[in-house]
């Protein structure tokens, strides 16, 4: 390990902020793959770059763009939510496509108005290493009021998203679940959107999930072990992006982005390995 | 095997199973399952829930290998015979947007493997709207197939699977999602196509009632074992008792049957 | 705006609109739309290699757009496919931060790639756009009923010996040729939302599917047409008009289908 990794403050907060949407992520994003709604989570961290480009062009914090945004998008696509997957599969595209062609206009503006000409990369790919101590409080929080809405609502989100029929018929607020969990969904999403980038965020949400669920069929389980392996990947992958400064001749550090996303690749590889193992033996626990 | 004279004049059996078993994740799901459709025979599948109908018909299309036993199709092995059998699958869910007709669905039926756009052709057209006609769905066939009614739908998917001049037709569960009305219109209807068409018809269901005055031959499928014959020698209380490996009661009340389970688990069938 | 230099641009994106219309009807009637973002949006990563090592972006295009589509389908068997379309999608995103890192490519031309700059198409471009758009078009009229009764049936269509995989990896890879041969010069963004928005409101139009195909298409063309002119006129980029009308044109499409099912119940 390199001299001063545990020194350098924008590794410091690197780690702090990484842990905190790793475990944010890591529980929702059970829920999420559960819900097969892997393409709404990655369009709401797309569209939150709507808010994080505005922001830019308005001069306020681009948290509070990516979040707000977020929210928005999420109350739209439960608006125009169509019960059966393929309905709703083509309303997430129509509305991601739009938000996107939004983006797009924002960042134009950004770089002809604002001259703000890295605002496309920085709004897209992020970066852990050039986050502001200040936010954490923020971060915090936010993170907070996601993992409450999941933590109250969690016995209905279990067997909304296990089985809509049985959910139906014991008089769970189906509609309600559906909303708040989408708002969870929109705060996890958002806040890695802003560290690890909005396009890469979606790592975090779905990998260590996925991976969870192959590896355990009890929902709690799972979701502790996604926590488990997204805050490992964060740090790992920080490890390796700080690092890499001196490998192969040096002078570069790999994108910190990178890094994540290929230790979440590899965990969900590794848990493949697993599945015929499992599969072999007993049914569906609950 | 003893020399007994093989009568010339009895036909094949479009459908042999000898002694199927299948193991699925470590679970039996059948076991040394027997029995024969005769060409154009009308026969019910029946048993509850979990009891392997639906593996059974996955062994008959070849989708699913058995572990043990052999099957053969019109003579032939599962999944090298697929004109030979026509199969409607459980649930079939169709977006109520989806851009097909009734007429499209029957037509990808006829010609649904084969390249290429199809041409307009007279003598396609004439054959499904024949075959719309012989499932009495002329008059919806250019609606919207997912804008129809469950029975309405039941038709056009039973037309889309007979277009092709199967031998042995597959329904999984056709009246699961069907009123009294149009679950007992759809037998009657096979029980139609099959006598015209000499076709055989094997149709799984949880409760036999409806099929009574159609059915030729029942084959009993309980805990992945089976029994086969007619209704009346199948479904008694003997019969049932050793399939079940426990006390099972045969009611007959007002024409309908009722099979009632022993008293240590519910497993009633007449719903 | 008809000047000759236009001329190009015009061409490459009526091509491209065709296109999209028609793999975009089966990208809806599959519920594909994910897998329609994710081949272009992750291929534009290939895009940014190649001109890091100095190859032509159309062959870094078609080599991430294909291995993405083979990834896909491949995980696919084994896991569930919202969540490898996703994972893909982010490892193919991952490369191209890295590629980005490493290479010294200005941002304006990866806005390029993703959000589209469809006004500076040059003839050397035109004619590869026009080869791999035929050989698409090709893909999907030969492959046309056996993708139709798998898409609808596909349990009906394993048992007639129509293998669900088999047209899985068919057409993630014609969706994966339509993307290179796309996104080079019309952007990522662009492609997407032709694949989606004008097919998903053609579908509400007819329930004939030979003329839910020719009506995709044709409003995929007026929607090209309408942005190339609305981004030439205001010099804003041509993607966010493309979403922007084929939001729209859903939005008619949901009503006109709301309005005539009811006719349809009350009649019946």
């Amino acid at each position: 390990m390199s001299v001063g990794f545990f020194q350098s403050q924008p590794v410091l907060t690197a780690l702090i902020v990484g842990a905190l949407v790793s475990i944010v992520s890591g529980l929702v994003g059970v829920f999420t793959v559960l819900r097969r709604q892997s393409f709404a989570g990655h369009a709401l961290a797309d569209l939150g770059a709507v808010g994080g480009s505005a922001a830019f062009l308005l001069g306020i914090s681009q948290l509070w763009g990516f979040v707000g945004a977020g929210i928005l998008a999420a109350g739209l696509m439960e608006v125009v939510g169509i019960k059966r997957v393929q309905g709703r599969d083509v309303a997430t595209g129509i509305i991601f496509g739009l938000g996107l062609g939004f983006t797009a206009l924002f960042l134009y503006w950004d770089t002809t108005i604002k001259n703000a000409s890295n605002a496309a990369i920085s709004v897209l790919f992020g970066s852990l290493f050039v986050i502001d101590s200040s936010v954490i409080p923020l971060v915090l929080a936010l993170s907070a009021v996601a993992v409450a809405i999941i933590v109250i609502v969690y016995r209905w989100l279990l067997i909304d998203s296990l089985n809509q029929d049985l959910a139906a018929v014991r008089h769970i607020p189906v509609r309600l679940v559906g909303i708040l969990f989408l708002v969870a969904l929109a705060l996890a999403v958002e806040l890695s959107a802003l560290t690890i980038g909005a396009v890469l965020s979606t790592a975090l949400l779905i990998g260590p999930a996925a991976a969870a669920l192959r590896l355990t069929k009890r929902v709690g389980v799972a979701a502790v072990i996604a926590m488990a392996i997204a805050v490992g990947s964060t740090w790992l992958g920080i490890l390796i992006s700080f690092d890499s400064y001196a490998w192969f001749g040096g002078g570069h550090n790999w994108p910190v982005s990178f890094c994540i996303v290929a230790v979440v690749f590899i965990a969900y590889l590794l848990s493949g390995i697993a599945l015929p193992v499992r599969a072999r033996r007993a049914r569906l626990v609950l | 095997m003893t020399a007994t004279p093989v009568e010339t004049t009895a036909p094949a059996p479009v459908l042999e199973a000898r002694g199927i078993g299948v193991w699925l994740s470590g679970r039996r799901i059948l076991h040394d399952v027997s029995f024969a459709v005769q060409p154009g025979e009308f026969i019910g599948l029946i048993g509850s829930n979990g009891a392997g109908k639906t593996t059974l018909l996955r062994v008959i299309l070849g989708l699913q290998r058995p572990t043990s036993g052999s099957i053969e199709i019109g003579g032939k092995h599962p999944g090298h015979g697929a004109e030979v059998v026509g199969y409607l699958p459980q649930k079939v869910a169709l977006d109520s947007d989806l851009p097909l007709r009734a007429r499209d669905v029957v037509a990808l039926g006829l010609d649904g493997q084969k390249l290429g756009i199809p041409l307009p052709s007279a003598k396609r057209t004439a054959l499904v709207d024949d075959m719309l006609a012989a499932v009495d769905a002329t008059s919806f066939a250019d609606a919207r197939v997912g804008l129809l009614s469950g029975g309405q739908q039941q038709r056009v998917l039973i037309a889309h699977a007979l277009i092709s001049r199967p031998r042995l037709l597959l329904l999984d569960e056709p009246l699961a999602n069907l009123d009294i009305r149009s679950s007992s219109e759809i037998v009657e209807l096979l029980a139609r196509v099959s006598r015209e068409r000499g076709v055989a018809v094997l149709l799984s269901a949880h409760d036999l009632n409806p099929l009574l005055p159609f059915m030729d031959r029942i084959v009993y499928l309980e805990g992945g074992r089976a029994v086969s014959g007619t209704s009346d020698e199948v479904v008694q209380s003997d019969v049932l008792t050793a399939l079940y490996g426990r006390r099972v009661d045969v009611l007959r009340v007002e024409g309908r049957v009722l099979v009632v389970a022993g008293p240590d688990e519910a497993h009633g069938h007449d719903e | 705006m008809f000047s000759d230099f236009m001329t190009n641009t015009w061409i490459t994106a009526s091509v491209v609109a065709i296109i999209a219309g028609g793999v975009g009807f089966f990208v809806v009637l599959r519920g594909s739309s994910f897998l329609a973002h994710a081949l272009p949006h992750g291929a534009f990563a290939g895009a940014a290699g190649a001109t890091l090592i100095g190859m032509d972006p159309i062959l870094g295009m078609g080599i991430f757009a294909v291995g993405g589509a083979l990834a896909v389908t491949t995980l696919g068997r084994r896991g569930r496919s919202d969540v490898v379309i996703a994972l893909s999608l982010v490892v193919m995103l991952a490369f191209g931060a890295l590629f980005l890192s490493l290479g010294s490519q200005y941002s304006s031309e990866v806005f390029a790639l993703l959000f589209g700059q469809i006004l500076g198409v040059s003839s050397a471009e035109v004619l590869p756009i026009v080869v791999l758009g035929a050989l698409s078009a090709v893909a999907i009229i030969t492959g046309y009923r056996p993708l139709l009764l798998s898409s609808v049936l596909p349990e009906m269509a394993a048992a007639r010996g129509i293998s669900t995989y088999a047209i899985d990896v068919y057409f993630a890879l014609v969706v994966a040729l339509a993307t290179a041969m796309s996104v080079p010069v019309v952007g990522a963004l662009l492609m997407f939302s032709l694949m989606v928005g004008p097919p998903a409101a053609a579908r509400s139009f007819f329930a004939d599917p030979l003329r839910a195909i020719p009506l995709s298409i044709g409003f995929a063309l007026v929607t090209v047409w309408i942005a190339i002119a609305a981004s030439y006129q205001s010099n804003l980029p041509v993607g966010f008009f493309v979403t922007l009308v084929s939001a729209v044109l859903y939005g008619i499409g949901r009503g006109w289908f709301a309005l005539s099912s009811r006719r349809i119940t009350v009649a019946a």
